[in-house]
């Protein structure tokens, strides 16, 4: 080890270039699809064409004798799976578990597998492929009050939560704010669709796909192969993306089932059109938020319900009403999560699964009580910062909730804002401002790593972690530095591979803090073997690490990375065009490793806020099924025009029970900022909306109408003549 | 995507007798529509013909003062060429307005004309659609129809036409050339688009075997002020939910001539010569711009979820003209 | 060696990819970006849709950026192609790309090639004086418009970055501007000359 440790400037904090950069911008990374293989053949899935059924024949004789057709796979020949399991997520969703039956729970179910030696022939064929159906009646009606609606728990968390009585708190007080808001169904859409090659080497398996954990991966192929995990290999060294639909699915199970019979390596790239009903998404929630405050805005009841859908194979809940868990306490407190089968396809995690959709409700609804009581909804915040978990009752790790909301204020010019809605205006255009709360949890979980000290001088680490563009590479590599005191160029990190040991996803916002601890973990035991002097040899001298006890031993607390959101908007209600004119966001979440790719990755979270508030929805055709417009053109995400100057910032927040301080910050960005804009809307205009997204024909039967309440079916009631100063009944500005 | 044949043709005459009055035959231009539709199933070719590199790709100015513009002209340079911005600005305006700088780059006039409707049923060959199976019904008009027709619809087909720069050209009186076996042939633009009726897979009037070889706009003094403005649901990259070409001719207060054309409403580009008839010879404000879009969109039939559209151009329309009557007392 | 057309569904074509001729029987059905990753081991184009929706397969085609996944490879035959392999020069990465790696305008790098060939391609139709949908005036007379964030956000919209690195991209795309015109003058876009005559 060098003498000059001691003076030597930590890397972790230090902007950093992404040491894949070099890569990324000469096209010279490989992703998934993209790993040349000898003798490689193509397989296409093929969809269900009806959303309930049975497969009544595929019928495989006419495309079996197309050219370069080599076989076609599908619930009649296709292997027999394992699926009585409880993998790392649960037991598996039976939509992975390929051609195992003959029934089709929902539009876009995989039917057959077509094999063929170009992909050009594959596509043909599979398009040819006739499959007949029996076809039922399907029900994809989503509504809160179905009577088929029911509880579901979130993992170890329960369904529902409460304490005190919601009805006589909200007769007693002052203000009560009681609406109900509605997201749509969104989707990921990562921009490399999902992509997996098969190839069997004996007994081996070998894949190269597009994932979040290669462990994870191996797990479930394993258990679904009834295969030694040891022999099963998974490798991902570049993700293009992922927001978490890139676990096991359709398509790898296929591929190493294709692999298998003809004994050759087979790659299944889903189009993006399968996309739409093969990787999950975001479920469509209706949920209900009834506060009540004193008339100086202090809660005295809060309820948060929701209702998300699931398919009819698989329970998925999309938990909104956990967002109310941790913001703000109430003497009444109520949450609940229910979810209705549908014959849709399965919902899955998606950015910030449950707080993203919960935080536009429970936000734009405080955004409601601050206007009904005549308070800033800054100082509503602070009046409602509680001692201690509301639910829980422990004691928070650490808390800079308004800490952010006062640097944000400062900087966002927050202090000379004029709280009257619909009065600012700039040629075609209402100017309006909104802020809103972040919060998102801090979990860590088991991993292990090996670090390796070579003989050159230099250090190599090999964890099985996964970048998905959150930086994590570059991340590791800086945290290695510090925990080994060199140079973050003498470091090298090895990603990606299921032969570097077990360790946990890039998801939960968790991978960053999770690898890093096992890092440095082994890192640390390394320079104790080191400093007893004895020489390396050619080999290296390598430590592997576990964090499974130390991340056992945490103590129980409310962990959360915290935010404050701010937006600036315009909105033309003649056109019913909303323009994003600026938006900033302030955190507090945890040591920042590597300021270039953390402010990245906020901006990121945020912008995924301005495209959920203003362009994201798939639409559902109610009599086939299936999506109305499945494709880019059809499902609109912000692209460069909608996106203004996005600035992201951070206040010192070292999470004290983490051995680098870090807390983590995939998902935080996009917790509340759909909600700043849709209070800045709200500002703007005097019109409230409610529903998810703010399309122009929204604001324009909302500018047209003169109404209060655009979108959903929700309203607010002032029970209480307490509010002083308010603006009145909502929508007044705009009569 | 089925296999089909490929043959590059290098002029009119040769193209012409590629196709050889095949039916499943198709001209290929850029192909940023029809490669696509090929992908979807939608479009099943037996062969394609290259026309792309046909001598057509000028933009000259005609004897009497206005444009002749090349098939084969890409969107990009359409909207590049002097002459278009200055003397048709809101023609410059439709093509930037749409697509990517990518693909105006590789669509070609004669291909954005021709480009078909993206309604989400049209595009899926799961789903019925009259327009690629004559006969199998319109789930639109009982399903997702936000984005859908208001004007000159019928219960067979409500899609809408996609082109902007078709707006603007059917603002500006524009004339498309064509060439057959049989010999040339004009279509004034308003007029080749078929009337959707009963028969909506029946698209232009141009004959079978026809190749568009130009569009031509005629002298419009009119057009030196004009403007295409387009509402989507997102800021750029993305279809029309409406739009609006204008161009005002104001003097002492008073229009003397006015073009209007909407665009995202109907299955074609929309000339809206029932609200230039009130326009002309009126006062240029805002009331009068009122009542003349509110002329126009009296016919509007709109299905439930796209009532929206009526405001929408109502309000389109009133914008538009009073900033171009704006501009012309300045 | 590319074996000789099949059928009249095949054809033999020579491509020009980054300054290299390459032989080669295609299907018609393949489309240039196919061509590119599944025949010629040239990934860096990606295909992120497939459909023209994305941008993420963007090269430039006779100098002018184009989707290379709705560029059917036959029709591409004595075309001049550049991807992102080409962009680069002797391991000096182009402007755009340094600029691009220097103010991390990515994150999971699958929509970069794209961005940058893209970005390429809007620097110098902005230098060849053409304007956008959110000039102002586009009027010859009205002169260029500055390359403004604005003008930047516009002429990249068709591509997307759904990890929504917008901010840096259009910080890259900006310097990488300044870079490009403070060295000799890069030749416009093919026709450009013609056009702005």
């Amino acid at each position: 080890m060098t003498t000059a440790a001691t003076t030597r400037k930590s890397a972790v904090g230090t902007a950093h270039t992404r040491v894949e950069g070099y890569d990324k911008v000469t096209g010279a990374a490989r992703y998934a699809g993209e790993i040349p293989f000898a003798g490689l053949a193509h397989g296409w899935l093929v969809l269900s064409t009806v959303a309930r059924g049975r497969i009544r024949s595929v019928e495989t004789a006419e495309v079996l004798a197309m050219p370069g057709v080599l076989t076609v796979l599908h619930h009649g020949n296709a292997q027999r799976l394992n699926t009585g399991y409880i993998g790392l997520m649960g037991v598996p969703d039976p939509t992975c578990a390929v051609f195992q039956q003959d029934r089709v729970p929902f539009m876009g179910w995989p039917v057959a597998l077509v094999v063929a030696e170009t992909s050009e022939q594959a596509r043909e064929a599979a398009e040819a492929l006739v499959v007949r159906y029996e076809e039922e009646p399907h029900d994809i009606a989503f509504a809160a009050d179905r009577p088929d609606v029911y509880l579901v728990d979130q993992g170890p968390a329960p369904a529902e939560t409460g304490k005190g009585d919601v009805a006589a708190g909200l007769a007693a007080s002052a203000v009560v704010v009681d609406a109900e808001y509605t997201t749509p169904e969104e989707f990921h859409h990562p921009m490399e669709p999902h992509a997996a090659t098969a190839r069997w080497d004996g007994d081996l398996l070998d894949v190269v796909d597009s994932n979040q954990g290669a462990t994870w991966v191996v797990s479930e192929l394993a258990n679904l192969f009834s295969l030694d995990p040891a022999s099963v290999r998974v490798r991902s060294e570049h993700v293009g993306g992922g927001f978490g639909s890139k676990g096991v699915r359709a398509h790898q199970v296929a591929a190493v089932m294709a692999a298998a019979a003809l004994r050759r390596p087979v790659r299944v790239v889903l189009t993006r059109r399968q996309m739409f009903s093969l990787t999950g998404y975001r479920s469509p929630t209706i949920q209900r938020l009834r506060l009540g405050a004193d008339a100086d805005g202090r809660l005295r009841a809060l309820e948060h319900s929701s209702v998300s859908l699931t398919s009819t194979v698989y329970e998925f809940l999309e938990p909104a009403a956990a967002a109310s868990r941790a913001l703000y306490d109430a003497d009444a407190h109520h949450t609940v999560n229910r979810v209705v089968r549908l014959d849709v396809p399965t919902p899955s995690w998606m950015r910030a699964p449950g707080e993203a959709p919960g935080s536009f409700a429970l936000e734009s609804a405080l955004d409601e009580l601050a206007e009904k009581c005549g308070i800033d909804p800054i100082e509503l915040r602070v009046r409602n910062e509680p001692e201690r978990g509301p639910v829980s009752g422990l004691p928070f790790s650490s808390r800079n909730l308004i800490a952010c909301f006062r640097e944000g204020a400062r900087r966002f010019g927050w202090a000379d804002r004029d709280p009257r809605p619909g009065v600012r205006r700039e040629g075609r255009w209402l100017l309006g401002t909104g802020t809103a709360s972040a919060c998102f949890p801090v979990i860590a979980w088991p991993s292990t790593a090996a670090v390796t000290a070579e003989a050159d001088g230099t250090f190599t680490v090999r964890i099985a972690a996964s970048d998905i563009g959150t930086g994590a590479r570059t991340a590791l590599t800086l945290v290695a530095a510090d925990a080994l005191e060199v140079a973050p160029d003498r470091v090298r990190v090895r990603i990606g591979d299921s032969n570097f040991g077990p360790a946990t996803i890039a998801g939960g916002s968790m991978g960053t803090r999770s690898w890093s601890w096992a890092i440095t973990a082994a890192a640390a035991e390394l320079r104790e073997r080191l400093a007893s002097g004895a020489g390396i040899p050619p080999e290296g001298i390598t430590v592997r690490s576990d964090t499974t006890e130390a991340v056992g031993a945490l103590s129980e607390k409310e962990r959360h990375s915290f935010g404050a959101q701010f937006a600036e908007v315009a909105v033309d209600v003649a056109t019913g065009e909303v323009r994003v004119r600026r938006m900033l966001g302030i955190f507090a979440a945890g040591r920042i490793v590597n300021p270039l790719t953390a402010r990245n990755q906020f901006t990121g979270g945020m912008i995924w806020g301005i495209s959920m508030a203003l362009h994201e929805e798939a639409v559902r055709d109610r009599a086939s099924g299936g999506h109305y417009g499945a494709d880019l053109a059809g499902y609109h995400v912000a692209t460069h025009a909608d996106v203004p100057h996005v600035e992201a910032d951070w206040i010192d927040d070292p999470d004290p029970d983490d051995p680098v301080g870090i807390k983590g910050i995939g998902e935080i960005g996009i917790v509340g900022a759909a909600a700043a804009v849709a209070n800045a809307v709200r500002h703007a205009t005097g019109v409230r909306h409610r529903s998810l997204p703010i399309r122009p024909d929204r604001v324009i039967l909302a500018g047209a109408g003169g109404t209060a309440d655009a979108g959903g079916t929700g309203t607010v009631r002032g029970t209480g003549t307490g509010a002083a100063g308010g603006t009145g009944a909502a929508g007044e500005a705009r009569a | 995507m089925k296999e089909f044949g490929y043959q590059r043709a290098l002029d009119v005459p040769g193209a012409l007798a590629l196709l050889d009055a095949d039916a499943d035959a198709r001209f290929l231009g850029g192909g940023t529509n029809l490669v696509d539709l090929m992908k979807a199933g939608v479009e099943r070719p037996s062969r394609l013909v290259d026309v792309r590199e046909l001598p057509l790709d000028r933009i000259e100015p005609t004897a009497d003062g206005g444009l002749r513009i090349g098939a084969t002209v890409t969107n990009s340079d359409l909207a590049a060429h002097p002459g278009v911005r200055r003397r048709y600005p809101a023609l410059a305006q439709a093509v930037l307005a749409g697509a990517s700088g990518q693909l105006r780059n590789m669509a070609t006039v004669g291909g954005n004309l021709l480009q078909r409707t993206r309604c989400g049923y049209f595009t899926d060959v799961t789903k019925a659609c009259n327009k690629r199976v004559p006969g199998s019904g319109c789930p639109a008009v009982e399903g997702e129809h936000r984005n859908h027709a208001i004007l000159g619809a019928s219960s067979h087909c409500v899609a809408v036409h996609p082109s902007d720069m078709a707006v603007a050209l059917a603002a500006f009186d524009a004339v498309v050339s064509y060439e057959t076996a049989g010999g040339p042939g004009e279509l004034p633009l308003t007029e080749f688009y078929l009337p959707v009726g009963g028969t909506p897979h029946l698209e232009t009037a141009l004959p079978q075997g026809a190749l568009i070889t130009g569009v031509t706009l005629p002298p419009a003094p009119v057009a030196a002020l004009s403007r295409y403005r387009k509402v989507r649901e997102r800021a750029s990259y993305a279809f029309a939910i409406g739009s609006v070409a204008a161009a005002l001719d104001v003097r002492d207060g008073v229009t003397r001539e006015a073009r209007l054309a909407f665009g995202a409403v109907a299955s074609k580009p929309w000339r809206a010569r029932a609200a230039e008839r009130v326009l002309t010879g009126a006062p240029a404000d805002a009331g009068t711009f009122a009542a003349a879009a509110d002329a126009e969109l009296a016919a509007a039939e709109p299905l439930p979820h796209n009532a929206y559209k009526v405001t929408l151009m109502r309000n389109l329309v009133v914008a538009v003209l009073t900033g171009l009557a704006e501009e012309a007392a300045r | 060696m590319a074996p000789p057309p099949s059928s009249a569904f095949d054809s033999s074509i020579t491509l020009n990819i980054n300054g290299d001729k390459h032989t080669l029987t295609v299907d018609h059905r393949t489309t240039l970006l196919d061509a590119l990753r599944e025949r010629l081991d040239l990934t860096g184009s990606k295909k992120g849709c497939d459909q023209g929706q994305c941008g993420a397969c963007t090269v430039l085609l006779d100098g002018r950026r184009a989707v290379s996944c709705l560029q059917l490879a036959v029709a591409a035959e004595g075309r001049a192609i550049t991807t992102v392999e080409g962009l680069s020069d002797e391991g000096q990465l182009h402007p755009v790309q340094q600029a691009f790696l220097d103010l991390d305008g990515y994150q999971c790098g699958y929509c970069t090639p794209g961005q940058i060939c893209s970005a390429v391609a809007v620097i110098e139709e902005h230098a060849a004086g053409w304007p956008s949908a959110v000039t102002e005036d586009v009027r010859p007379e009205a002169g260029p418009p500055p390359l403004s964030a604005e003008e930047i956000r516009e002429r990249m919209s068709g591509n997307l970055c759904r990890c929504s690195a917008y901010v840096s991209i259009v910080q890259a795309v900006a310097r990488a501007a300044a870079t490009v015109q403070a060295e000799p003058a890069t030749a416009a876009p093919a026709g450009a000359e013609e056009a702005a005559a």
